[in-house]
């Protein structure tokens, strides 16, 4: 199976420089950002499996808006909020935008593999499921198998 | 302190102010209405007084007029029908006066004489010896001789006693004569005398020259001077006001009579006539004075009660305001550590990463190898260390603020209520308050937020230590029907007064001291539970103590 790909958007770049070594270290493969813009741009080229995203970014798109974005883009990778100020309402909010979790900085390596372990395995089962959906249907129709290999070849 | 007793003087004031004006406002028109009706009353009083007068004098007067006009025309008949040679024969005079006294008893004749065209008495009868005197000389012997028909002022003349008479001219044979009669006194006196009223009332004749011609009644004597401007009069019937010598007021009402001759004068003392206005003047200042009691006496009652409540109510404010201000300011703290430990969080986070990287750098077999790996080591370790207790005090600010991230956590209700009480056992036993468990051991782990139940809680158990104060009992129990779970608090404090429980759940309602409580306790713990979709109550009993409920529905955490 691929390696997990994660993106990390937070405006600290000392932060960010930092947690981008630390998980590469742990052999994850991680790209890092520093504004919300940039993120956007970068996820409709590239598909990733987890975003962590700073909610508070001063200056341009924060992280609230940016969640809406990335889930309008790419609704099935799971995201993670970052926050030096978890507020009630702004919690609720990203959660209802459909937020995997939250971890309030400072955060320890620990909690945040664990919760990447959490959204990778909640991300594998869904794509395990439209894998399966897909089998399901080459087999149903047995010519679409080798449409789909010539197409693989391709 | 000078707060309150500058209010305590504005609060003074403002009584004395309101009792004033009320009183001006109220008292003053009644005093003024009071006065109209007095002096109009007196107005009138004295009006039908001097009318009463007025009718008294002219009546009288009428009467005097046509008593002289009467014997008058007595006189004239027999002047007329008589000739001089008979009447004056001494013989036929007595004859004539005797006839006149039997038959007409009341005509007030003392005498009757007869007097020639020279003055001479040829003929007389009645109790004098005046026969053979001569009036020529007399002032009213030559009047009666110019204008035929003559009634006398008072005077002496020869008998030296005060007197009046009617005398009447006659012609016999071309030559004139005089027959005279002279009026009695009594008769005449007790005829002006009935005009008189009251206690001080007088009746009397005076002359155009203020001379009295008949007796008055109080003072005074015949032919004095009755100390009356007679000009004053008007003719007919005129009534005068005179302030006399002791000061004292009296109406006096005059007609005119005898050609204008004689003042027939009735006199009434003012303090007489104003008996029953004096009356009516007690009676009115006793209505008067008893309104103004009772108005004045309403007044400060209502003034004191409005008064009352004004300064209850201004009580009232200075809590709330205090209440406010203490919330205010919480939450203006709230929101400082809120920002603190935002603004930390982050550098704060990135010396974590940055000591998390240092220590994965060190665990690579270079850096093993160095002389200080171990202080290399050391070092990051409590670098680690001590972001941990910088992070652990940050997220204490956020709770502080109320504004952790909400999360589902695992809760074992039992387990939450546990902790809690170790937190306030010490403050419960310094107090003497005994706390008692009874827990039902199956009651499922939960998906709620730990932190907010425990914040609940915690307001409950510290309100029901509050409550006792000191010496009592908490009993704490939790049970599970399979839908909902039951916390019940129930202290043997002195329970909530009946007014109070409609208000207890209301924000910044407190009955602990200003400063002591923040009235937000319950409000907040009622919100949050109904948020988890619970509910929280109450009962209490006066005396006996308060249970509160908590029902929280079993909401089971997802599986992992």
């Amino acid at each position: 199976m691929d390696t997990f790909r994660i993106l990390v958007v937070d405006d600290e770049i000392d932060f960010l420089e930092t947690i981008i070594k630390r998980l590469g270290k742990r052999q994850l493969d991680v790209t890092g950002v520093d504004s919300g813009e940039k993120a956007i741009a970068l996820i409709k080229e590239q598909l990733f499996d987890v975003v962590l995203l700073d909610i508070k970014m001063p200056g341009g798109m924060d992280g609230i808006e940016a969640l809406r974005e990335i889930k309008k883009i790419r609704p099935l990778t799971e995201v993670v909020l970052l926050t030096g100020h978890a507020s009630i309402e702004t919690s609720i909010e990203g959660m209802k935008l459909g937020a995997f979790d939250y971890l309030l900085k400072p955060i320890k390596l620990e909690d945040l593999m664990l919760k990447l372990a959490a959204a990778f395995q909640k991300k594998d089962a869904h794509d395990q499921k439209i894998r399966n959906a897909k089998i399901k249907e080459l087999l149903r129709y047995p010519s679409k198998v080798f449409d789909q290999i010539k197409e693989n070849d391709k | 302190m000078k707060q309150q007793n500058s209010k305590k003087k504005l609060f003074r004031h403002l009584k004395v102010q309101i009792i004033g004006v009320t009183l001006v406002l109220s008292i003053a028109p009644l005093i003024f209405l009071g006065g109209v009706i007095y002096y109009q009353f007196a107005d009138v009083s004295v009006q039908r007084c001097k009318d009463q007068l007025r009718q008294l004098s002219r009546s009288q007067s009428n009467a005097v007029d046509v008593f002289l006009r009467e014997r008058t025309n007595i006189l004239t008949t027999i002047v007329n029908t008589h000739t001089f040679q008979e009447l004056s024969l001494q013989q036929n005079l007595q004859q004539l006066f005797q006839v006149l006294v039997q038959n007409s008893q009341g005509l007030g004749l003392i005498d009757l004489g007869v007097i020639d065209e020279t003055g001479e008495h040829l003929a007389y009868v009645g109790p004098f010896a005046l026969k053979g005197l001569n009036y020529y000389q007399q002032p009213w012997f030559s009047a009666v001789m110019s204008k035929g028909r003559y009634v006398s002022d008072v005077y002496l003349g020869y008998r030296q006693l005060p007197h009046f008479i009617i005398a009447v001219r006659g012609h016999s044979n071309g030559r004139p004569w005089v027959l005279r009669a002279t009026i009695d006194s009594d008769v005449f006196n007790s005829l002006v005398r009935t005009a008189h009223i009251g206690e001080f009332g007088d009746a009397y004749i005076v002359s155009k020259d203020g001379t009295y011609q008949t007796q008055p009644r109080l003072s005074g004597k015949l032919l004095e001077k009755a100390g009356l401007d007679t000009n004053k009069f008007a003719e007919g019937t005129t009534v005068q006001e005179v302030e006399k010598q002791d000061r004292s007021i009296a109406y006096y009402a005059g007609s005119w009579l005898k050609n204008n001759q004689w003042l027939f004068i009735t006199s009434q003392e003012k303090i007489e006539q104003s008996g029953g206005l004096l009356e009516a003047r007690n009676t009115e200042i006793i209505i008067v004075a008893t309104g103004c009691l009772a108005i004045i006496l309403a007044t400060i009652f209502i003034t004191q009660i409005t008064v009352s409540r004004l300064e209850e109510s201004d009580r009232e404010m200075d809590k709330l305001n205090a209440q406010l201000i203490q919330s205010d300011k919480l939450a203006a703290l709230g929101k400082m550590a809120a920002g603190i430990a935002h603004e930390i969080n982050n550098p704060l986070a990135v010396i974590g990463e940055k000591a998390g990287w240092m220590k994965d750098l060190l665990t690579e077999e270079c850096f093993q190898e160095s002389e200080n790996f171990r202080e290399y080591k050391t070092s990051v370790d409590k670098i680690e260390e001590h972001v941990e207790r910088a992070r652990k005090i940050t997220h204490n600010m956020l709770g502080f603020a109320r504004q952790m991230e909400p999360r589902l956590d695992d809760v074992d209700v039992n387990r939450t209520l546990d902790q809690v009480i170790d937190f306030l056992e010490n403050h419960a036993r310094t107090n003497n308050i005994e706390i008692q468990t009874d827990f039902q051991d199956t009651i499922p782990v939960i998906a709620s937020d730990q932190s907010k139940l425990q914040q609940v809680f915690l307001n409950l158990i510290t309100n029901a230590i509050d409550a006792i104060e000191k010496n009592g009992l908490i009993e704490i129990t939790s049970r599970c029907n399979g839908d909902f779970i039951t916390v019940t608090v129930q202290d043997d404090g002195p329970g909530i007064p009946k007014e109070q429980q409609n208000h207890i759940f209301d924000p910044f309602f407190t009955t602990k001291m200003p400063g002591k409580g923040t009235g937000l306790g319950l409000s907040v713990s009622h919100s949050i539970i109904e948020k988890m979709g619970g509910d929280i109550s109450f009962t209490s009993k006066e005396k006996e103590g308060t249970t509160f409920t908590v029902k929280l529905p079993v909401v089971l955490p997802e599986k992992k």
